[in-house]
């Protein structure tokens, strides 16, 4: 591929290279060497698989040219990513991260990085004097998810980029729920964004993968160090599936997020339903904040059911929905966050933070979605 | 998986929750080449992986579901399929094939199988009377593409049943331009249907494949029985990539066809162009042929530019589109035929057929529409 600056459906489908030099081969071939000939005992572009592979660099370019970074690194997992985006910080240092946010964050942030000497304060980030109010001295970085996971809650990126700028404070941004093509983090001035490409950018439920991506060359040297030096690195094959899986997301997302909006609507409407959270329904609160900064509602929605007689039956009789945590595949994927993706939270911390045990989480397919509601309701009918 | 009636949700949730132990929402990968048995003359159902694999059966079973047939079979290529197919006729039999068909099977037919005895005779499908007289006492069946490769003339695939019932001929019809999203020939009273899945069931440029669907049990069976024989089959990886693929078909297969219509239009208005070949085209003859049995007009055309030189600039100055064979995948491909796809019929035969060397063929992908067309005019001028 050119030079040329193209739209986002073509990128996602030539993504950085889109022909293998020596063959033209219109996939970039899956290279399984872990180490690599030193011709005349020089060492070339690629040494050793962990430093650098052509089949992850692919998926690597790809998710630096969709978030406009300057380069992207790819993890085994999105937990992975994480992990290794937190290692920016040291012992001794502070995070400020969202009060309501992924289990497997939530229990990373406070069971693994305190041993380590990196202490966290959960708060509501859409209340910025919360968020002003938690920084200390030793506070190096802002931790961030919007829409938050489950509960929606939609935090003003461009106000917190402000709060961080002014006080030489890293932000990191998870944008597993949007992708870049409906939000794109770093235009809006947040130095890291991390993705679970086991969702949406993989797209099929069939790969684990964790990127992260960065407009600064200094943190982009640094995350590229410490991705070498820990070695969690995303494989070759899982590095080629993830790519081909980037080809289709624009596709997907947009029937996914079709079928999110027509759900979201009549489950609004049924009456077993008290409430839906998604940014696509006329009254959802943050409406305007988050249209301000991403260009779509999404493919993920939750609802609160009136009676929680009610959840265990709902789960039994749908029959298209897959039951399982994880979000973002082909498939529609029906989430009761309390016992799956919010486990690892304690009870206590749930209960304040809103996620009841009525609260359940849809991540929306793109199965005909007419299959999908004659599913839920039917689910829903006989309480 | 139950509950789903479209076929647009059936497709997505191919092998979900068939993998009863443990759930999985992906169908495994059994790489396994052999199986082992309960005891003396018991079985599993799986003995031996080229006569049965259970990734293989997931993506068989879609296939069949998919076109609307009773058994589904994977091959290696669809070069395999054919050559499986064309193994149930015997020597002294007669087939007759449209003649604006892919140059391999065209090699297929001309440079193996006359070798076996077995003859071919190419007609305009298009022109029902050439079909009928074409028949002969030894013809056994009929092999049609619609729309053609690469004129994408459109044949009529119900009237043609009609015939082939009425001469007791096998309608074969490969479906690889349309899928079954968009023409489904069982429906239309074909017996059996063939894909290369290296085209828009894989759609991504990255396996080979190939597809036989048949209709009724019995022919289901005696195709089985030639793949199992002649071991032509797909393997488990890439049985995996396919059925992973076949989950994106409906969203591809509608983007290639708003693509490719946007395109076929831009064309028209172009003065160095000076035909387009386009079913999606009001004044394309198979136009309303199309829309009877066809739900969509596909991602596939052809242009012919104003000289050879013409076609050459444009295959040497395009950047987005790849100058490549084959066709069906997300990315845009863009093919010379003469030199290509159909450089294996003699020239004379070709020039009658039109396909000059300034006719292109392109595989219209699902890239912004507006980067392929700039890509275009940039290369046509």
């Amino acid at each position: 591929m050119s030079d040329h600056t193209y739209r986002t459906a073509t990128l996602l489908v030539h993504q950085g290279r889109d022909r293998d030099p020596a063959t033209g081969a219109s996939t970039i071939p899956i290279y399984l060497a872990s180490t690599y000939h030193h011709t005349g005992g020089k060492s070339g572009e690629y040494d050793y698989a962990r430093s650098g592979n052509p089949s992850r660099d692919q998926v690597e370019e790809a998710i630096a040219l969709l978030e406009g970074g300057v380069r992207g690194f790819a993890y085994p997992s999105g937990m992975a990513a994480i992990g290794s985006a937190l290692s920016l910080l040291s012992s001794g240092d502070h995070l400020i991260a969202p009060d309501d946010l992924y289990g497997g964050s939530w229990r990373y942030l406070s069971q693994v990085l305190p041993a380590n000497g990196i202490s966290a304060t959960f708060v509501d980030q859409t209340d910025l004097d919360a968020v002003v109010a938690a920084i200390r001295p030793e506070t190096k970085a802002i931790f961030l998810e919007t829409p938050s996971n489950p509960l929606f809650k939609i935090v003003d990126l461009r106000a917190i980029a402000a709060i961080a700028r002014e006080r030489g404070l890293l932000t990191l941004l998870d944008n597993t729920f949007m992708t870049p093509l409906l939000q794109r983090p770093l235009d809006l001035g947040i130095d890291v964004t991390i993705h679970s490409a086991t969702k949406f950018l993989g797209g099929h439920s069939d790969l684990l993968a964790g990127l992260v991506t960065t407009a600064d060359p200094t943190l982009a040297k640094r995350l590229k160090f410490f991705q070498n030096a820990f070695g969690a690195i995303l494989p070759p094959f899982d590095s080629f599936l993830l790519s081909r899986g980037i080809k289709t997301l624009k596709l997907r997302l947009e029937a996914a997020q079709a079928n999110a909006q027509i759900l979201a609507e009549r489950l609004a409407a049924h009456p077993a339903v008290s409430r839906v959270y998604y940014p696509g329904l006329p009254d959802f609160a943050a409406r305007n904040l988050h249209f301000s900064q991403a260009s779509g509602a999404g493919a993920i929605l939750s609802f609160e059911l009136k009676d929680q007689a009610q959840v265990a039956p709902l789960l039994q009789r749908v029959k298209l929905p897959i039951i399982a945590p994880s979000l973002g595949g082909v498939e529609t994927i029906l989430t009761h966050c309390w016992s799956m993706s919010h486990a690892a939270i304690p009870v206590v911390t749930k209960e304040q933070l809103g996620i009841r045990e009525t609260l359940l989480r849809i991540s929306a397919g793109i199965e005909d979605v007419e299959d999908l509601w004659e599913d839920l309701e039917q689910g829903l009918s006989r309480g | 998986m139950s509950g789903a009636q479209s076929l647009e949700s059936r497709i997505v949730h191919l092998g979900v929750g068939r993998d009863e132990t443990t759930g999985a929402i992906s169908f495994p990968i059994y790489p396994s080449a052999t199986y082992r048995h309960p005891g003396v003359g018991e079985s599993t159902g799986f003995d031996y992986t080229r006569s049965g694999n259970p990734t293989r059966q997931i993506l068989e079973e879609g296939l069949a579901t998919l076109e609307g047939g009773s058994r589904g079979l994977a091959f290696a290529s669809g070069m395999a399929a054919l050559t499986t197919l064309f193994l149930h006729f015997s020597s002294g039999d007669h087939v007759i094939v449209s003649e604006d068909l892919y140059g391999g099977t065209y090699r297929l037919l001309e440079q193996i199988f006359a070798k076996l005895g077995i003859s071919a005779s190419y007609v305009d499908t298009g022109d029902l009377t050439a079909v009928t007289a074409a028949i002969t006492p030894q013809s056994r069946a009929l092999l049609l593409e619609t729309p053609g490769n690469p004129l994408l003339g459109v044949s009529d695939i119900a009237a043609l049943a009609g015939i082939c019932r009425q001469h007791n001929l096998l309608f074969c019809v490969d479906n690889t331009f349309l899928t079954p999203i968009l023409q489904r020939p069982l429906d239309l009273g074909a017996d059996v249907v063939i894909h290369s899945g290296t085209k828009y069931l894989g759609g991504h440029n990255d396996l080979c494949s190939g597809v036989l669907v048949a209709k009724d049990v019995a022919l289901g069976e005696r195709l089985y029985f030639l793949q199992n024989a002649t071991g032509g089959v797909l393997l488990p990886q890439d049985c995996w990539l396919l059925i992973r693929s076949l989950k994106t078909l409906t969203l591809r297969m509608e983007r290639h066809c708003q693509n490719a219509q946007q395109i076929a239009r831009w064309l028209q208005r172009q003065p160095q162009v000076t035909a387009v070949y386009y079913p999606g085209l009001e004044d394309h003859p198979g136009h309303e042929l199309s829309k009877k049995q066809s739900s969509g007009f596909g991602g596939m055309l052809a242009f012919r530019v104003a000289s050879p030189e013409l076609a050459r600039q444009v295959l040497k100055k395009i950047e987005l589109i790849s100058f490549a064979e084959s066709l069906g995948g997300v990315e845009s491909l863009l093919t010379l035929p003469a030199i290509q796809t159909h450089g294996d019929i003699p020239e004379a035969e070709r020039e009658r057929r039109g396909i000059c060397a300034s006719l292109l063929r392109f595989s219209v992908g699902i890239e912004n529409v507006d980067d392929l067309i700039a890509d275009l005019e940039q290369a046509l001028n």
